[in-house]
């Protein structure tokens, strides 16, 4: 490295003689000001304070001097020695400064250059789907309430006043197991878990049942964009002493908001169903267009409502059947499809999106929905 | 049911104001549920009429077709009462026949705008309209709509005689409202709703039984109560159906046949009741009806041979069998185009019996829908009088004096109700005095005592049979749409479950770690198992099998999580994604030995010991996690190439899962299908195995289109779950500074790190903190079967700094059991 002070030859200087000190002082300062980079800087340090610079073997000598010449010799070398330090220590932090900067500027990368290295996971709309409702409930002090997918016959149909020669069975069309007198099913929907919570935890005025059961259903439909032999219902089921329409509305109205935004509320319309009497379906107002002008909502086809699920006081049959003291209490359920939820909260146009598998539908909804 | 409003205001007085949109609002929150409001002629606009074609010229056109130069009389509606000039491509019709035309300026459905314009070498002034065009049911001719010659004249308005301007409701009707899929039931529903006039059409004066009529026997009153037979004779079978009534037919969804038959389907529409006719001169003797003899054989009118079952009620004649009662007539008694002489039945089924025998003999029919959910039974005569009467007055056809009545309808049980119910149960202020109203309102005979009332349903109404039955009426007649909206306060419970709180935990971790779930089908079959390599005797093949099975390739419930996953895997692949790591979570079941699960009745609670026996039955059931890694697990990039994935993958898979819930695994090699033999490691908790983890056998890789090398993670959910600690001890570590120390061991390749690491971590006592494999090395001078691995010690002391001495002693004594145990050789 070449600078403008390597040649440095310090001429020699009397201490003693103040023009000759100033100029050592004023040669170092000026060399200190021209250090363009801290190597320069270290050259100047060495040949301006270093043993053998001017300053230095100047202040050497002053130990020579006659004793009456000593004081103001030291003072002059000193304070000359003082101003060049100083000057080398704040040129020593500017140029540290710069140079520091320097670095930064030249480490700077491409902050557009991509990072997917490792790519991103993602949890399927339905299970996030199914634990925002229990959410919902759980908030509310209601319980999550599980069964098994192949179920028996009589806890999926008789007990829920389904009989055997029940029409709405043939609604429900039913994947048997193998042999069918075994009288096993695929559950066709999840108020067997309704069944089950009243008989294995029965009711007592202490123990009321609140439950939502949320679960995989199936029906031997043929698999299509908006039928699949495979979806999701979720169940609800409030058995306590004075339960009545009103309280199923109330749960319906406040699981509509927390689902689909404030002011969304329901609507019943006399219905039929053999596990609840009276029965209602369930309509929701249309979270997109609230039900004003509804002509071109694509949501709700112009209808101002969507068709959500079915609801009722539980048929006192039912009650009976699953050992819950008729007379003394009643109870509300409601049930509604999960996957069909999800489509219109979404807007999925095809059901079997939910089924293919494919990552670019999953990783669009993270983890939570 | 379809109903058009015309027919539904025969019955019924509705405000002269009243919209049809009013009308279906009002009957869908009684229950109604409006599923579509047709207008026929609805987009039509403009100058639509009557014309007789005067003139029609072929002209064969260079493209083949040949049109029709017609002159078109349109009387004065064209305002010249020149005869109008129009080309047509249609061919069904000709010179003096009579057509619908729409004038220039009209337009058509669709916007289909009309206007004079010039085609083929002509001014075409309008349009000969076919059905489509005009968007009328297609009577299968595909052309031209011909109006009979006794129809409107020409310049007459078209929209008439079309029947255009007529709504049509179609309704959803509920199982347990039959009475409604009639126009009787329907109107009776409309003077509720807007306490109007009524008239009933199943009410009318019936003549008196007698002797004189067709000759018949019920041997089994449980399944036909009543039968009523009436004939007529003389009956013209040429005779065209009315156009009022074939119009109706078609806009209740219904196909006119003929005179005869569109007669007893009217009746059936009007009053609810299914009426059979027979073709009277192919009687053979008297009409009985019994439960069939099991295997015995008929013919429907359908043409189909049937096999019957000894549950299967049947009319039969001294010829046998002639009719499914109920449920479809015989081929041999049916009305034909020959028929003169009617003979009538009009008789209650036993409902149960029809859902049955429709069912058996897969046949759904106007009259088995109605006979299945439940007509009113004491309506049998006035239905068969109407039909007489407009057999009478439509065919002319002479009454029989004859009338057959066997049996006596059944009685409607009285029920008794607390008159506050319909209140506690709705959550609404219904005072008595309404809940009374209500019912009688809806046909139910009402005597009060007290607080208690008994109502006594009408006949049209076998779906009332308990308490809150009659709530739901009451309820649905003050209104849904009334009821509060109130949340219930009671609700105490305890949270979400562990195991429901931890399966979440799963799922978040392993999206955490770039997983991606999916939810698959669980159905399988024996190709499942070929493409897994499943060898013949595998448990994973004892499934429990479907009696119904969508697809006959996969006809059983899954006993494992992969297969759904694997295809899913290959379908990613397939659409052109470089790599997938998929996860999926699967309920998966294996058959119970238990045996049949029993049938309870429902008048009670089965006992425990009868609820242990039901539950034992259903099959087991257990969650089954699982992972595939198949192509790229990090992609290609500026920071270098891709990185398939491999069994190692799946293995950090498991790694980072148990170590996420704080279940100590131990891994081992295993093999187990459909994994490579060599790179399968079992993983285990204790006792317990868990699963199995590594990569796929480069078949199965082939079998699911798959790169080779991928792989896949099998959990058992539910068991890595229950060993999950509920609550996880706090841990306890020092702040001493750290001591390191890497050692090299040069071991038989057959030797496992495990083994060495553990004889490592005995060795080297309390001091050390954690050690952990950072190489492993194999080279020509080690030798063949040696490789050396190197392990990185740390030591530290809880309460001093560790002396340089103390380290060394430590990592030589973990050395010391390393070489005693695993014959581990320290490398200088």
């Amino acid at each position: 490295m070449s600078g403008p002070n390597t040649d440095y030859d310090p001429v020699e200087v009397t201490p003693l003689k103040a023009e000759e000190v100033d100029a050592a002082r004023d040669a170092a300062l000026a060399a200190i000001a021209a250090a363009q980079d801290l190597e320069e800087l270290k050259q100047v340090r060495i040949d301006h304070v270093g043993d053998r610079s001017a300053l230095a073997l100047a202040n050497r000598e002053i130990g020579a001097l006659p004793p009456a010449a000593r004081k103001e010799a030291g003072q002059r070398i000193g304070q000359a020695r003082a101003a060049v330090n100083k000057a080398l220590a704040e040129r020593q932090a500017v140029l540290e400064a710069e140079h520091e900067a320097r670095i930064l500027v030249e480490e700077a990368v491409d902050v557009t250059l991509p990072t997917d290295r490792c790519p991103t996971g993602g949890r399927h709309p339905l299970t996030t789907g199914a634990e925002l409702i229990a959410d919902i409930f759980v908030a509310m002090g209601w319980e999550v309430a599980e069964g098994p997918v192949i179920e028996a016959e009589w806890l999926n149909f008789d007990a829920l006043n389904l009989g055997p020669d029940h029409p709405a069975r043939t609604m429900q069309d039913t994947f048997w197991t193998e042999p069918a007198e075994n009288h096993l099913v695929l559950r066709t929907h999840t108020s067997p878990v309704q069944a089950r919570t009243m008989l294995t935890r029965g009711v007592t005025e202490d123990a009321p049942i609140y439950v939502v059961c949320p679960g995989r259903v199936f029906r031997t439909d043929e698999y299509d964009a908006t039928h699949s032999p495979m979806f999701h219902q979720v169940e609800g089921l409030a058995i306590d002493e004075g339960i009545t329409m009103a309280h199923l509305k109330g749960t319906l109205d406040h699981f509509a908001s927390q689902m689909f935004g404030e002011g969304i509320t329901t609507r019943f319309r006399p219905s039929y169903f053999p596990f609840t009497e009276p029965s209602a379906e369930v309509d929701l107002v249309c979270f997109v267009c609230r039900g004003i002008d509804s002509e071109d909502c694509r949501t709700c086809r112009g209808e101002g409502w969507i068709e959500w699920g079915g609801c009722g006081i539980v048929n006192p049959r039912v009650l009976r059947a699953c050992g819950v003291d008729a007379d003394r209490f009643s109870g509300f359920a409601f049930g509604m499809g999960i996957d069909r939820t999800l489509m219109f909260r979404h807007g999925l146009e095809d059901l079997r999106t939910l089924f293919e598998g494919d990552v670019r539908f999953t990783t669009a909804f993270g983890s939570e929905i | 049911m379809k109903a058009p409003v015309s027919w539904i205001k025969e019955y019924v007085d509705l405000p002269a104001d009243l919209t049809t949109e009013a009308l279906t609002d009002r009957l869908t929150a009684l229950g109604l549920k409006l599923e579509a409001i047709e207008a026929a002629g609805a987009g039509i606009q403009g100058p639509l009429v009557i014309g007789r074609v005067l003139t029609q010229e072929k002209e064969p056109q260079k493209n083949g077709k040949v049109i029709n130069w017609c002159t078109v009389d349109v009387g004065d509606a064209n305002g010249t009462g020149e005869p109008q000039g129009i080309v047509c491509g249609a061919h069904n019709f000709g010179p003096g026949d009579k057509v619908v035309v729409i004038l220039p300026g009209g337009v058509l459905p669709g916007n289909f705008q009309i206007a004079a314009r010039k085609t083929y070498g002509h001014v075409s002034a309008g349009m000969i309209c076919s059905a489509a065009e005009l968007g009328l049911p297609d009577d299968g001719a595909h052309g031209i709509v011909v109006v009979p010659t006794d129809g409107p004249e020409p310049g007459t308005d078209a929209r008439e005689f079309l029947g255009f301007g007529e709504e049509v409701i179609e309704f959803e009707i509920n199982p347990d409202r039959a009475y409604a899929l009639s126009l009787r039931g329907i109107a009776r529903e409309a003077a509720l709703g807007f306490e109007a006039p009524y008239r009933d059409p199943a009410l009318r004066e019936t003549p008196a039984a007698n002797d004189d009529g067709y000759p018949v026997v019920i041997d089994d009153a449980i399944g036909c109560p009543v039968f009523v037979a009436r004939s007529v004779s003389g009956f013209d079978p040429a005779t065209p159906t009315p156009e009022w009534m074939a119009r109706r037919l078609e806009q209740a969804g219904m196909r006119p046949i003929s005179l005869a038959v569109d007669v007893t389907n009217y009746v059936m529409l009007e009053t609810g009741r299914p009426i059979h006719g027979y073709d009277r001169d192919t009687l053979r003797g008297p009409l009985r009806v019994r439960r069939a003899a099991e295997g015995e054989r008929m013919t429907t009118l359908d043409g189909t041979e049937r096999t019957l079952s000894a549950l299967d009620l049947v009319v039969t004649d001294d010829s046998g069998v002639i009719g499914l009662g109920g449920v479809m007539g015989g081929a041999t008694t049916e009305m034909s185009a020959t028929t003169t002489n009617v003979l009538i039945e009009a008789a209650h089924w036993d409902a149960v019996s029809m859902f049955r025998t429709g069912k058996r003999h897969k046949i759904s029919s106007e009259a088995g829908k109605r006979n299945e959910r439940g007509v009113d039974p004491t309506i049998c005569e006035a239905a068969a009088d109407r039909v007489v009467e407009l057999l009478v007055e439509l065919g002319g056809a002479t009454a029989e004096p004859g009338v057959t009545v066997v049996g006596v309808p059944p009685q409607p049980e009285p029920i008794e109700i607390g008159t506050d119910l319909p209140a506690r149960i709705s959550g609404m202020p219904i005072p008595a005095e309404t809940t009374i109203a209500h019912l009688e309102a809806v046909g139910c005979a009402v005597t009060v005592a007290g607080d208690r009332a008994t109502a006594t349903p009408p006949p049209w109404r076998p779906d009332i049979t308990q308490p809150y039955d009659l709530v739901e009426e009451v309820v649905r007649i003050v209104g849904y749409d009334q009821v509060p909206s109130v949340l219930p306060r009671r609700a105490t419970g305890r949270g979400l479950t562990r195991s429901q709180r931890l399966r979440r935990r799963v799922g978040r971790t392993l999206a955490g770690a770039g997983l991606v779930e999916v939810i698959s089908f669980p159905f399988v079959g024996e190709s499942t198992w070929e493409a897994l390599g499943l060898p013949a005797d595998d448990p994973r093949r004892n499934t429990v099998g479907l009696a119904n099975p969508l697809s006959a390739e996969a006809p059983a419930y899954t006993t494992t999580v992969l297969p759904g996953l694997l295809e899913a895997a290959g379908r990613n692949l397939g659409r052109g994604a470089p790599g997938v790591a998929l996860f999926e979570t699967q309920t998966v079941a294996t058959p119970s030995e238990a045996g049949a699960a029993p049938i309870y009745g429902v008048d009670r609670r089965p006992t425990d010991a009868e609820l242990e026996a039901l539950l034992a039955a259903i099959p087991k059931q257990w969650t089954e996690l699982g992972v595939v890694l198949a192509g790229e697990h990090e992609r290609a990039g500026w920071w270098g190439p891709a990185r398939p994935a491999g069994w190692q993958d799946a293995l950090a898979v498991v790694d980072r899962l148990t170590t996420e819930l704080g279940v100590e695994i131990t891994v081992e090699s295993a093999a187990v299908m459909p994994w490579h033999p060599g790179r399968c490691a079992k993983v285990t908790a204790g006792e317990t195995v868990l699963g199995f983890a590594g990569e796929l056998h480069p078949n199965v890789c082939r079998n699911y289109g798959l790169p080779e090398r991928s792989a896949a993670v099998v959990l058992d959910l539910d068991a890595l779950i229950g060993l999950t600690p509920a609550v996880t001890p706090g841990p306890t570590f020092s702040t001493m500074p750290l001591a390191k120390e890497d050692v090299a061991l040069v071991v038989d390749q057959a030797v496992t790190v495990a083994s060495v690491e553990a004889a490592l971590r005995e060795g080297a006592g309390e001091l050390l903190e954690s050690i952990r494999l950072f190489d492993v090395y194999v080279s020509e001078q080690l030798g063949k079967d040696k490789k050396s691995l190197a392990f990185a010690l740390r030591f530290r002391a809880p309460d001093r700094t560790l002396t340089a001495e103390e380290t060394a002693a430590a990592r030589d004594a973990a050395v010391a059991r390393a070489a005693e145990r695993t014959g581990a050789v320290q490398r200088a």
